[in-house]
């Protein structure tokens, strides 16, 4: 490890009241869960913090509930691996399972929580698109109290959130999913386990289409002019041609901003074919 | 910082956020578990922290603290799995074995071929191209017919 460890401190509280309150009063503390992604920036000597706070002590942020009204309410500290095998999520988000089989492998399931990934705000986290097309909205918290912010206005810009100095996710409540919807999630990488994608897409389809995607621009987003024109009953080609309008790919060293493009512009003709059957149909992997 | 390592209590004087991984290597002395990426892509340095499969490069070592940790030192009651690396020609220079055994004796018995490439899919290998590695996890889990047949291709 670059970074020596005798120079990081560790704050680890044993409540969210104890939690919130280090982190108005000692501030700056880099909130640290699962790790997966800290311990990189740790490990590469590139991570500028020196305190953290530990949230793995906090039992009441873990747990995944389904709520009467089939929505469903995911705990800041759910693992990946929960996620992935937690029935009820298999039953009104199944996307969702898609995107957490395909986080990392089984070593990083187990440790990456749902409000890491949102935290973190990389442009290619995966569960973001599901999160965006399921409308699903964070639970921020601080001294002052719970803010509920949409994910589509939590990602402000390249690996900037809502989250103000004090704050922290407590939890992620996804609305009741439409009856009708059928999803589709595809993660396109080099392969499908400990890639960062080149493109990610999730899609649900019912009376008004959502559509989002990551890796095509600085956050991941919600293909608004794509969902018009096919919520407008266009051919799906004008949406291909109005999904390239939503989506701002680059060059970096995974990919080319033309190729996610060709690859966006795929997955929405797949989406679109795939989920044309009235048929519920499983949610497709690779 | 107290914790169960292969079975037995432990008490290490290590910084709270040091990983586990300098921890079991440095302080516990078990240099079986191996740093390959630093960065959670190979699985080279997986132990098991109460059961599940980690990378240890990537938790500290504070979130051992009571909990019980194994590593390939203390992976008892696997040498089937163990030998079937050696007989199946599951390991060839030998880092990413024990990361690829902690993380095969999680797999459930009787595991597809499909179910092991996926429960596999943390560990990266850079020589034996896999196939060694399915046959040797088809054979000692006992992933029927079909699995072993499939892992000889």
């Amino acid at each position: 490890m670059k970074t020596a460890a005798s120079a990081l401190h560790l704050l680890r509280p044993e409540s969210p009241a104890q939690a919130l309150q280090w982190m108005r009063e000692r501030a700056p503390l880099q909130p640290l869960a699962g790790g997966t992604d800290l311990y990189v920036a740790l490990n590469f000597g590139t991570c500028p913090a020196r305190a953290f706070l530990d949230l793995s002590r906090l039992g009441a942020w873990r747990g995944i509930k389904v709520e009467r009204d089939g929505g469903l309410r995911i705990g800041a500290l759910a693992t990946f691996a929960e996620i992935r095998d937690h029935k009820g999520v298999a039953k009104a988000l199944p996307a969702l399972c898609a995107a957490a089989r395909e986080i990392g492998g089984a070593q990083i399931q187990n440790r990456a929580t749902i409000a890491g990934n949102l935290a973190n705000a990389s442009p290619a986290a995966d569960s973001a698109p599901v999160l965006l097309a399921a409308d699903a909205v964070v639970e921020l918290v601080s001294v002052s109290g719970v803010r509920r912010v949409p994910v589509a206005e939590f990602f402000l810009g390249y690996r900037r959130t809502a989250l103000q100095p004090d704050e922290l996710i407590q939890a992620v409540v996804i609305p009741t999913p439409p009856r009708a919807g059928q999803w589709y999630f595809r993660k396109v990488g080099t392969r499908a386990a400990n890639a960062i994608s080149k493109v990610v897409f999730c899609g649900v389809r019912g009376p008004q289409p959502r559509i989002a995607l990551g890796s095509v621009g600085p956050v991941p987003l919600r293909a608004r002019r794509a969902e018009a024109a096919l919520a407008a009953g266009e051919p799906v080609e004008t949406a291909v041609a109005a999904l390239q309008q939503d989506i701002a790919p680059i060059d970096d060293l995974r990919s080319t901003a033309e190729y996610r493009r060709f690859v966006a512009a795929g997955l929405l003709r797949q989406f679109w074919e795939r989920t044309a059957s009235p048929v519920r149909r499983p949610v497709r992997r690779r | 910082m107290r914790f169960t390592l292969n079975g037995k209590p432990v008490a290490v004087d290590a910084p709270p956020m040091k990983r586990l991984l300098d921890v079991l290597r440095e302080e516990c002395g078990l240099t079986g578990t191996k740093e390959g990426c630093g960065e959670g892509e190979c699985g080279a340095c997986t132990v098991l922290l109460d059961g599940a499969p980690v990378n240890s490069c990537l938790v500290p070592v504070a979130h051992a603290e009571g909990a019980k940790v194994t590593t390939i030192e203390g992976l008892r009651g696997h040498d089937k799995l163990q030998r079937a690396f050696v007989t199946e020609g599951g390991a060839q220079c030998g880092i990413c074995t024990p990361g690829f055994v902690v993380a095969a004796s999680t797999l459930p018995r009787g595991a597809s071929l499909e179910a092991v490439q996926e429960g596999l899919a943390g560990n990266l290998c850079r020589c034996t191209g896999y196939a060694g590695i399915y046959r040797a996890v088809a054979a000692a889990r006992g992933g029927g017919k079909s699995a072993k047949k499939k892992a000889k291709r």
